[in-house]
C-alpha cells in the first residue's frame, strides 16, 4: 500500500512536471512573452525593460532553469493587477472554490447513490423512468445557460435569492444548485447502470436465497460492489466540477479560483493564471490519490 | 437457453441494419433523438448556404422581436435579436460551427485515441507505459481549464479549438480501447488466430477492432455532447469562437445583457444546446443496450408486456 | 400423507426475444424428509427452473409462472406473500449453487456472510458468531478461527463450496437444494463435497434436492431421480432402477452416451518414428514451476491424452507447444526440428501442421465473423494452400466432413448450438490440413450426448486422415474410451504415463489411483464398490 502511494506520488509529480514544461514552452514559443505578462497597451520601452529585468533575452534553457527554480520556491511572481504575490490571491480564492466543490459533491454523491439505487431496483418502473428522464436532462444541461435562466427566474423575477456575491447562506443556494445538476445527472446514470449489473449478479441471488431483506440486499450487498466503477466517475466529476466552477463562478460573481482565472485572462495577468493552474493541478492530483485509497478500502481484492 | 443439437436448422436472421431500425422504432425516445439529430445535421450542412445573409442582416424594425409571433416571416418565429436579426435563422446557421467543432474534435480524438490504445494494448510494456502516463497527464487536468489556458496563449480560432478539445478527449478513447484490447487479446478466438499463424496486423484489424468498435461509437456519441458543452462554455466565456462567427454558446453570451427584457435571446440557443445534448445522450444510452448482446433483449421484447 | 415438498403441474414461461420459451411444462415431483432426490438433465432442459421457483428467484418479467403449485408442508408457496417466503428462504429451505466464487459476495468477509443468514432471521450477533465458528469447523475449514475474517477470493474452489454449505446449513433447514454443487470442481474435491453433503444430510435428516447433469453424481448420492428433457419430465424412479431399466428413449440415449464403458484402444506399434518428441519442457513464472521437466512422445495417428486436475500444468504444456507461451527450458521436436527455439519464419510454416481446438467454442469463434470467414481465414493467412476461387467449394466440403451442411456457411456462430460450434472449430483446424490437433478440454463444456458425437467425429477424422491428437482432459472415462496412451500430470510434473489399459487397469502411482477412485460411474452399484475402495484408500493412508 505504501509503495503504491509512493508510486502514485511519483506519477503525479511526473504529470505536474509535464504540465509545467508544457505551459513554459507554450508561453515562450507561441509569441512574444511580454504580450502575456504585460498589459496589451504597454509601450515598447516598458516591454524592453521588462525583458531585461526578467532575463527574457537569455537563452531559452537559462530561462527555463530560472522558471523551474522559482516554481520550486513556490514563487509565481507578483500579480501585475493586484499588488500582491500571485499565489496569495490564488490560495484565497481557492478556499472559496473548495468549499463550493466539497458541499456540492457531497450532496451530489448522496442524492445520486440513493436515487440511482432505487431506480435500478425496479428497472422500467415508474420511479426508474422519472429518475432516468431527469438525470438525462441534467446531464445534458449547459451549466452557463441554467445559471442565467436561474438568475432571471429566482433572483430577478421572484427575488428569492441574491444574484451574486458570498454574503449569506442565500448566496450559496443558486451556485450550488446549478453546479449540482450536471454531475448529479451523470453519476445517477452510472450508479443506476452499475447497480443493475450488481443486482443481477450471482451473490445477490445467494442473498435472496438466504432470506435477506430487500433493503440490505440493495444497500449492503449490491451497493458496495456497484460503488467501484462509480467512484472513478465521482473522481472525474469532482475534477470536472472545477470546469463547471469556472462558468458558474463567473456568472454568479463568486470569488473562487475559476472567476479569478477568467478575470486574470481577460486582464492578461499571466502570473496569476500560472499560479491558479498549478494550485488546481496539485488539488486534483491529491484527490486522485484519495480515490485510489478509497478503492482499496471498498474492495478487499485490490491490494497495491 | 441453448438451442438443442437436434433442432437442426436455425431460422435466418434479417440483415443487421433492418433489425437496428426495428429496435430504434421500439424505443420512441431514441427514435425522436435520432430524428432530431438528423434535422440538426441537415441544418448544419445546408443552413449557412441558404440563410447566411439573412442571419447576418440587421433589421431595426425587428429588434428584440418577441418569439412565437407567427404573423411574421418563419425566420422570426423564435424572435429577433438585439440587432433585429432573425433568431431561428441564426440558430440554424450557428449549428454549423457548433457541430463542426464538436464533430472535428470527436473524430480527431477518436482516431488518435483508438490508434494509441491499440498500440498500448498490443505492444511492449515500455511503449504502453509511456502512452498511459501521457494519458494520465491529460486526464488529471480538467479539460475546460486546459482549453482555457491553451486558448489564452494561442489565438481562439475554430482549428485551435478543435485541436485543443480533441487533445483533452484522447484519453477517453485511449483507455477504453486499451482496456478492451487487453481483454480481447486473451480471448480464445484471438489465440485461435495466432495458432493459425495470423500476423499481429491481421489480429488487430480483423479480430480486435471490430469487437471494440461498437463501444467506441457509443462513447463517441456521449462525448460529442460533452465536447459541444465544452465549446459552448468556452464561447460563452469569450475565449472560444470569436464574433462575427457564431455558435450557440456565443449566442447565449450575446443575449445575456438583454436577459430581463428579451429572455429569448439567451433562452433559445440554450434550448438548442440542451435538446441536442439530450438527444445524443438518449441515443448513446440506446446504443449501449442495442449493441450489447446481453442487454439487447430489453429492447427486443420492450413493450410487448404492457 | 403429504410430502415435505411437492411441486404440482408447474409451468414456467420465459418471454424472450425469439418469443416465449416454455422453460418447464407441467412438472410434478416431491421430496421427503431424509431423502435425496436428483433432477437430472442437460443444459436447457429446465432442470434448475423448479428450484428457482421454490426459492422465489425467478425474475418476473421475463419469467412467468403460468400454472401449478409448490406445496411446502402442505401450504402453497406461490400463494404466500414476498415477506412470508423470505422468512422461509434460508431458514426452512436453503440453497447452494454452482460456481461458489461468483455466488459469494467478493467484498465481504465469509464470516459476515455466514452470520448474515442468521441475523436476517432474527438471531443476535454474538450467537450468530458462535454458530458460524461451529459451522466452519464442521465443514472442515482449516484454521477456521482466523479464516472467518478472510474474503472469498482467499479460499480454494473446494473450500468455497464448503463455505456455501456452512452458510446454507446454519439454521438447520428442512430442505437443501444443491444446484450443480460440484460442477467445475476437480474429481477428488467433488468426491469430498458429495461425501460432506451426505454426512450432513444423515446428521440433520433434511431433504436434499440435487440438480445435476452428471449421471455419476446421481449414482453416488441420489435415492430417487427425475430425468428432464426440454422442460418436461421424461422419467422418474429410484436411481438404480432408472439406470438399469430406463423406460424412456431419452434416458436410454443419455445412459448410452456416458463414456467409460467401451473397449480400450490397443497401443500403436512403437516401431514407428514419433511425429512429436517433447524433452524436459519447463515453464517457470518466477520461482513457481507451472510445467516442470515434461517429456513425452506422440506417434503418427495416435491419440495421447493428458489428464490431471486444475493446476496440473496440462494447459501450460499445450500453450508452450503452440508457442502461445514461451517455454523456459527444454525442447519439443516436431519431425526433428525444435518448436521452442524455431525462428518466426519457420514457425509460420509449422503452424499448418499443428492446430488446436479450444475448450469453449462460444469463445473460440469470433462472434462477428461468418462461418465462411472463420474457416477461410486459414487460407487468407496461408495463401499457398488454396487459391481463392476454390475457397467456397472447400468450406462446403469441410462443413460436410464435420457433419454440418453447406447452407450453414454464411451464418454466424451465435446461431449454432454448442456442439455445432465445436464442429465449426474442428473444421477450422482441418482447413490447414494439419498432422496434429491439440484438443484443450475440447468437449468439457458440452453435454454428454453431444460429447459422444464430437468424440465420434474426432475418431472418424483420425481414421480418414491419419491425424494425431494431443487430448487434454480432466474427464477420465472419456479418455479411457478415446486415447491410445495416457499421461497423468500433477503439480506441473508428469507422474505416470503408459498405454491406456495399463493406466486404467493397473495404475502404479498413488495419485493416479486416487484419481481413478474419485471419478464417478453412472451405475449406482459400481459406484458403491468404488466408494468402498475409496474408503479403503483413505483408511490405509
Amino acid at each position: 500500500m505504501k509503495s503504491f502511494l509512493g508510486q502514485r506520488a511519483i506519477a503525479s509529480a511526473i504529470s505536474l512536471v509535464a504540465l509545467i514544461v508544457l505551459v513554459f514552452f507554450l508561453s515562450r514559443l507561441t509569441g512574444d512573452p511580454t504580450t502575456l505578462y504585460l498589459p496589451v497597451d504597454a509601450s515598447l520601452e516598458s516591454r524592453e525593460q521588462f525583458r531585461k529585468l526578467h532575463g527574457l533575452n537569455d537563452p531559452l534553457i537559462v530561462q527555463f532553469g530560472r522558471y523551474v527554480g522559482d516554481l520550486i520556491r513556490l514563487d509565481f511572481g507578483e500579480s501585475i493587477r493586484r499588488s500582491e504575490p500571485a499565489l496569495d490571491a490564488v490560495l484565497r480564492a481557492f478556499v472559496w472554490t473548495l468549499q463550493l466543490a466539497v458541499i456540492t459533491m457531497a450532496l451530489v454523491t448522496a442524492a445520486a447513490i440513493v436515487l440511482g439505487s432505487l431506480a435500478a431496483f425496479k428497472v422500467g418502473g415508474l420511479f426508474d423512468r422519472i429518475a432516468t428522464f431527469f438525470s438525462l436532462i441534467g446531464a445534458s444541461a449547459p451549466d452557463f445557460w441554467i445559471a442565467i435562466v436561474a438568475i432571471v427566474i429566482f433572483s430577478v423575477n421572484l427575488g428569492w435569492v441574491p444574484t451574486s456575491g458570498t454574503g449569506s447562506v442565500w448566496h450559496w443556494i443558486l451556485p450550488i444548485s446549478v453546479l449540482f445538476i450536471r454531475p448529479f445527472g451523470l453519476i445517477l446514470q452510472i450508479v443506476r447502470g452499475s447497480m443493475i449489473t450488481a443486482l443481477s449478479s450471482a451473490y445477490v441471488k445467494t442473498a435472496r436465497a438466504k432470506g435477506v431483506r430487500n433493503r440490505p440486499i440493495i444497500f449492503v450487498h449490491a451497493l458496495r460492489n456497484a460503488m467501484l466503477p462509480v467512484i472513478t466517475v465521482i473522481g472525474d466529476q469532482a475534477a470536472a466540477l472545477l470546469n463547471g466552477a469556472v462558468v458558474v463562478e463567473t456568472v454568479f460573481g463568486f470569488p473562487g479560483v475559476g472567476k479569478l482565472m477568467i478575470d486574470s485572462i481577460l486582464q492578461r495577468d499571466f502570473t496569476v493564471v500560472l499560479a491558479a493552474i498549478f494550485v488546481t493541478a496539485v488539488a486534483i492530483f491529491l484527490m486522485n490519490i484519495l480515490i485510489d485509497i478509497l478503492y482499496a478500502v471498498l474492495d478487499p481484492r485490490i491490494r497495491y | 437457453m441453448a438451442v438443442s443439437e437436434n433442432s437442426g436448422t436455425i431460422p435466418e436472421t434479417p440483415p443487421a441494419w433492418l433489425s437496428i431500425l426495428k429496435m430504434l422504432w421500439r424505443d420512441k425516445f431514441a427514435l425522436c433523438a435520432a430524428v432530431f439529430l438528423t434535422v440538426i445535421v441537415l441544418c448544419a450542412i445546408f443552413g449557412p448556404m441558404f440563410l447566411e445573409d439573412q442571419a447576418m442582416r440587421n433589421n431595426l424594425r425587428g429588434r428584440n422581436a418577441p418569439p412565437f409571433d407567427f404573423s411574421k416571416d418563419w425566420k422570426f418565429w423564435l424572435g429577433g435579436d438585439a440587432l433585429g436579426r432573425p433568431l431561428l435563422a441564426r440558430i440554424i446557421v450557428a449549428a454549423q460551427n457548433t457541430m463542426m467543432v464538436a464533430a472535428g474534435a470527436v473524430l480527431f480524438s477518436m482516431a488518435i485515441g483508438t490508434g494509441l490504445g491499440l498500440i498500448a494494448g498490443y505492444t511492449s510494456k515500455l511503449g504502453s507505459q509511456i502512452i498511459m502516463r501521457l494519458a494520465d497527464v491529460i486526464m488529471s487536468f480538467p479539460s475546460l481549464l486546459l482549453a482555457v489556458i491553451v486558448l489564452y496563449m494561442l489565438s481562439p480560432s475554430v482549428t485551435n479549438l478543435i485541436i485543443v478539445l480533441a487533445i483533452t478527449r484522447i484519453p477517453v478513447y485511449l483507455r477504453t480501447t486499451r482496456a478492451e484490447v487487453l481483454e480481447i487479446r486473451e480471448r480464445m478466438f484471438v489465440q485461435a488466430a495466432q495458432v493459425m499463424g495470423a500476423s499481429t496486423w491481421r489480429i488487430v484489424f480483423r479480430h480486435i477492432l471490430p469487437v471494440v468498435f461498437p463501444t467506441l461509437v457509443t462513447i463517441a456519441t456521449l462525448d460529442f455532447a460533452f465536447v459541444m458543452l465544452a465549446e459552448s462554455s468556452l464561447s460563452f466565456l469569450g475565449i472560444g469562437i470569436q464574433p462575427p462567427e457564431i455558435t450557440w454558446g456565443l449566442m447565449v453570451a450575446q443575449g445575456r445583457p438583454y436577459l430581463t427584457n428579451a429572455w429569448w435571446l439567451s433562452f433559445m440557443p440554450g434550448l438548442a444546446i440542451i435538446l441536442t445534448t439530450l438527444s445524443l445522450n438518449l441515443l448513446s444510452n440506446w446504443m449501449r443496450t442495442a449493441l450489447d448482446p446481453v442487454q439487447r433483449w430489453r429492447l427486443e421484447i420492450a413493450r410487448k408486456k404492457k | 400423507m403429504s410430502h415435505l415438498l411437492e411441486v404440482r403441474n408447474l409451468t414456467v414461461d420465459f418471454h424472450t426475444a425469439q418469443g416465449t420459451v416454455h422453460a418447464v411444462r407441467d412438472v410434478s415431483w416431491h421430496l421427503d424428509r431424509g431423502e435425496c432426490l436428483a433432477i437430472l438433465g442437460e443444459s436447457g432442459s429446465g432442470k434448475s427452473v423448479s428450484a428457482s421457483a421454490i426459492m422465489n428467484l425467478i425474475d418476473c418479467p421475463p419469467g412467468e409462472i403460468v400454472t401449478g403449485e409448490i406445496l411446502f408442508e402442505g401450504a402453497d408457496l406461490l400463494k404466500k406473500s414476498g415477506e412470508e417466503r423470505r422468512q422461509l428462504n434460508g431458514k426452512r429451505i436453503a440453497m447452494i449453487f454452482q460456481d461458489p466464487l461468483s455466488h459469494l459476495n467478493p467484498v465481504y468477509t465469509v464470516g459476515f456472510q455466514i452470520e448474515e443468514i442468521m441475523t436476517a432471521h432474527g438471531w443476535p450477533a454474538d450467537k450468530a458468531r458462535a454458530r458460524c465458528l461451529e459451522l466452519l469447523e464442521r465443514v472442515g475449514i482449516p484454521d477456521f478461527a482466523n479464516k472467518v475474517d478472510a474474503y472469498p477470493h482467499q479460499f480454494s474452489g473446494g473450500q468455497r463450496q464448503r463455505l456455501m454449505i456452512a452458510m446454507a446449513l446454519a439454521l438447520k433447514p428442512d430442505i437443501l437444494i444443491a444446484d450443480e454443487p460440484t460442477t467445475a470442481l476437480d474429481v477428488t474435491v467433488q468426491a469430498q463435497i458429495l461425501a460432506l453433503l451426505e454426512e450432513l444430510q444423515r446428521e440433520t435428516g433434511m431433504g436434499l434436492l440435487l440438480i445435476t447433469h452428471d449421471l455419476g453424481v446421481v449414482a453416488e448420492v441420489a435415492d430417487r431421480v427425475v430425468v428432464m428433457n426440454s422442460g418436461q419430465i421424461v422419467e422418474t424412479g429410484s436411481a438404480a432402477e432408472v439406470y438399469r431399466a430406463p423406460a424412456h428413449p431419452y434416458t436410454k440415449k443419455l445412459i448410452g452416451a456416458v463414456p467409460g464403458g467401451g473397449d480400450m484402444a490397443q497401443p500403436l506399434d512403437t516401431g514407428i518414428a514419433p511425429i512429436l518428441e517433447i524433452n524436459g519442457l519447463s515453464k517457470h513464472y518466477g520461482a513457481f514451476a507451472a510445467l516442470d521437466n515434461a517429456s513425452l512422445t506422440v506417434l503418427p495417428g495416435e491419440t495421447v491424452a493428458i489428464v490431471g486436475e486444475s493446476g496440473s500444468g496440462k494447459s501450460t504444456l499445450a500453450k508452450c507447444l503452440l508457442r502461445l507461451e514461451e517455454a523456459s527450458m527444454g525442447e519439443a521436436l516436431w519431425q526433428g526440428r525444435d518448436l521452442v527455439t524455431m525462428p518466426a519464419r519457420d514457425l509460420f510454416e509449422m503452424r499448418r501442421d499443428i492446430q488446436m481446438v479450444f475448450q469453449d467454442p462460444t469463445q473460440s469463434l469470433n462472434p462477428r465473423m461468418s462461418v465462411y470467414q472463420i474457416i477461410s481465414e486459414a487460407w487468407a493467412i496461408h495463401p499457398d494452400i488454396l487459391p481463392k476461387p476454390q475457397w467456397k467449394e472447400r468450406v462446403r466440403d469441410l462443413l460436410e466432413q464435420v457433419g454440418l451442411s453447406a447452407d450453414h456457411m454464411f451464418r454466424y456462430p451465435h446461431q449454432f448450438s454448442g456442439g455445432q460450434r465445436q464442429r465449426i472449430a474442428i473444421a477450422r483446424a482441418l482447413a490447414l490440413e494439419p498432422k496434429l490437433i491439440v484438443c484443450d478440454e475440447a468437449v468439457s463444456a458440452l453435454d454428454v450426448s453431444i460429447q459422444a458425437q464430437v468424440i465420434e467425429l474426432l475418431t472418424r477424422l483420425q481414421d480418414e486422415l491419419g491425424l494425431s491428437y494431443l487430448f487434454i482432459a480432466h474427464d477420465l472415462p472419456l479418455v479411457r474410451d478415446f486415447a491410445h496412451r495416457v499421461v497423468v500430470m500433477q503439480g506441473g510434473r508428469i507422474v505416470e504415463q503408459g498405454p491406456v489399459a495399463q493406466i486404467f487397469d493397473a495404475p502404479r502411482m498413488n495419485y493416479t489411483r486416487n484419481l481413478m477412485a474419485a471419478s464417478l460411474h453412472p451405475d449406482p452399484e459400481v459406484q458403491a464398490e468404488r466408494r468402498a475402495a475409496r474408503d479403503a484408500i483413505k483408511e490405509a493412508s
